[in-house]
């Protein structure tokens, strides 16, 4: 982990994320009107992501994702949302954990796969997307 | 803001007067070792408080070799048997865990669904003839208590020998060695209101171990190394008080941890607690949040200035959640959303009050934002 100045386990974006999550969803997903929907993770190995993607001329508008996990996973999941709010998707799939660590001011190691699992759930929603409108997949460069 | 610390178990706060009386004698100098009238002072010293740390565990005095704390005790017992065949249970503490994992011949004992060792499949272990069975007398997550008395008499009678890791119970429930027939028995310092850094072995009279550390003949050549005379004194007059107020402290522990858990338990749907109601330490309580993560619930209590602690996988480089729950045949889920309340001896009411009336938002807003959550929560 790199080293801050926080008193707190993990940087102060961590924690800031942690607290107040971004484009979280609170309420149940048919709430949230979508057009993709990835998951990733599985509860047994205590880490699991829900990303939601409204996608218009293949920008995501809008996104809304869900986390039960530790810190760093809702940290990583907030982050990368607003990472990818906005942006091309072909541009989104291509944003790698290593970025959102690092807006993150980085991760301690045990905690590098949370936001691993965050990039698979968004790749599988806009792969997802892609098979549903019988376009080709992406592939992770 | 004042802080609300309910991790009791992982350690509990240094007691004022062991404080006073440390720093008294860290002003004096003397080496226990040494002729003179310094040495024989901080001798005196160092004797009077393994016989206060002799009374809380109902041993002799020259039973008790004094060490850096609970793993050393613990370490050393299993150093001493690493040729031979040991049962231990499947919810020994780490420093039982990893010392036995590098052996070969370990026999683990299953326990039950509330945490504690099932005796008749201990039973078929011993056809093994082992060693050494070494069994916690209360576990540190669950506070279940084991039956380490009926335990020995099986063991003995199947030739080994027997250790039982009190470091969790000491100071909580009255502990007599000689009573529970243990031959080894481990404690330590910083869980009863005495400084970290020491513990005990309890070595009952007439076998020996073979030191870990050599080049001294500190400890009645048990043990090398000069004493940690101030913590020493500490851990002894700890002791003396944790004994003298124990019944008042358990009894008032146990009204607080039961305000605690049914208070959890009226305010948050599809909660579940771990360990044996009926055999319990009076101080800890775990329970499992459905659909929230441990690690999750501990950091937003910690903004508001209480402190738990969690078995769960993300705070350790484990990808598995705690040993100890999964042992109890817990699911994955409850064992990941798994926080252990642990009351000290200043936890008042209002505390409780407070957790009470704090948790519940947290946990349901953890279970509003995950992906499993959806199901829990409403009653």
């Amino acid at each position: 982990m790199a080293e801050n100045n926080s008193d707190w386990l993990y940087s102060d974006e961590v924690k800031d994320h942690f607290f107040h999550p971004r484009n979280v969803l609170f309420e149940d997903e048919s709430t949230f009107p979508h057009n993709a929907r990835g998951m990733a993770g599985n509860v047994i190995c205590g880490d699991q992501m829900l990303m939601l993607l409204k996608i218009k001329d293949d920008i995501i508008k809008d996104i809304k994702w869900k986390t039960y996990g530790c810190a760093s996973a809702i940290a990583s999941t907030s982050m990368l949302s607003e990472v990818a709010k906005g942006m091309n998707i072909a541009d989104a799939f291509n944003i790698t954990p290593q970025e959102v660590a690092e807006k993150l001011g980085g991760l301690p190691p045990n905690k590098k796969h949370c936001s691993v699992l965050g990039d698979e759930a968004l790749r599988s929603a806009i792969n997802g997307y892609l098979s549903e409108n019988g376009r080709r997949n992406y592939e992770v460069k | 803001m004042k802080k609300i610390y309910l991790d009791n178990a992982a350690t509990a706060p240094i007691l004022l007067p062991v404080i006073w009386e440390m720093q008294k004698v860290l002003y004096g100098f003397g080496n226990p070792s040494s002729l003179h009238k310094s040495g024989r002072d901080a001798k005196k010293l160092v004797a009077n408080a393994r016989r206060q740390v002799a009374k809380l565990i109902g041993t002799q005095p020259d039973e008790i070799v004094f060490t850096s704390g609970g793993t050393e005790s613990n370490g050393s017992v299993i150093f001493n048997f690493r040729n031979q065949k040991i049962i231990i249970s499947a919810i020994e503490h780490p420093s039982i865990m990893e010392p036995v994992r590098r052996l070969d011949e370990t026999l683990i004992a299953p326990v039950n669904k509330s945490g504690r060792v099932n005796l008749s499949a201990f039973k078929k272990l011993l056809d093994e003839k082992p060693a050494l069975v070494s069994i916690m007398l209360a576990n540190n997550e669950t506070g279940a208590i084991q039956d380490v008395k009926k335990i020995a008499t099986l063991a003995h009678a199947a030739g080994a020998l027997v250790h039982t890791d009190a470091t969790q119970a000491a100071g909580k429930v009255p502990i007599d060695a000689r009573e529970l027939n243990v031959d080894f028995l481990t404690i330590s310092a910083h869980k009863i209101g005495g400084p970290k850094g020491v513990g005990a072995l309890y070595i009952k009279k007439g076998l020996a171990l073979e030191p870990m550390l050599l080049g001294g003949h500190q400890e009645n050549n048990r043990r090398a190394g000069t004493e940690n005379v101030a913590s020493i004194v500490g851990f002894g007059l700890a002791a003396d008080i944790s004994r003298k107020s124990l019944r008042a402290t358990a009894r008032k522990m146990t009204t607080l941890r039961d305000k605690l858990k049914s208070g959890i338990i009226a305010a948050i749907p599809d909660v579940t607690v771990n360990g044996d109601p009926n055999n319990s330490l009076p101080h800890i309580l775990n329970v499992s949040f459905a659909g929230a993560e441990g690690e999750s619930i501990l950091l937003r209590l910690d903004r508001l200035g209480i402190e738990v602690s969690t078995g769960s996988a993300c705070a350790s480089r484990d990808i598995m959640p705690s040993h100890v729950l999964m042992a109890m045949g817990a699911d994955a889920e409850l064992a990941h959303g798994s926080i252990r309340f642990s009351l000290g001896v200043d936890t008042t009411a209002e505390d409780i009050n407070k957790v009470l009336k704090k948790l519940p938002p947290i946990v349901e807003n953890l279970r509003n934002l995950s992906t499993i959550g959806k199901k829990y929560g409403r009653k």
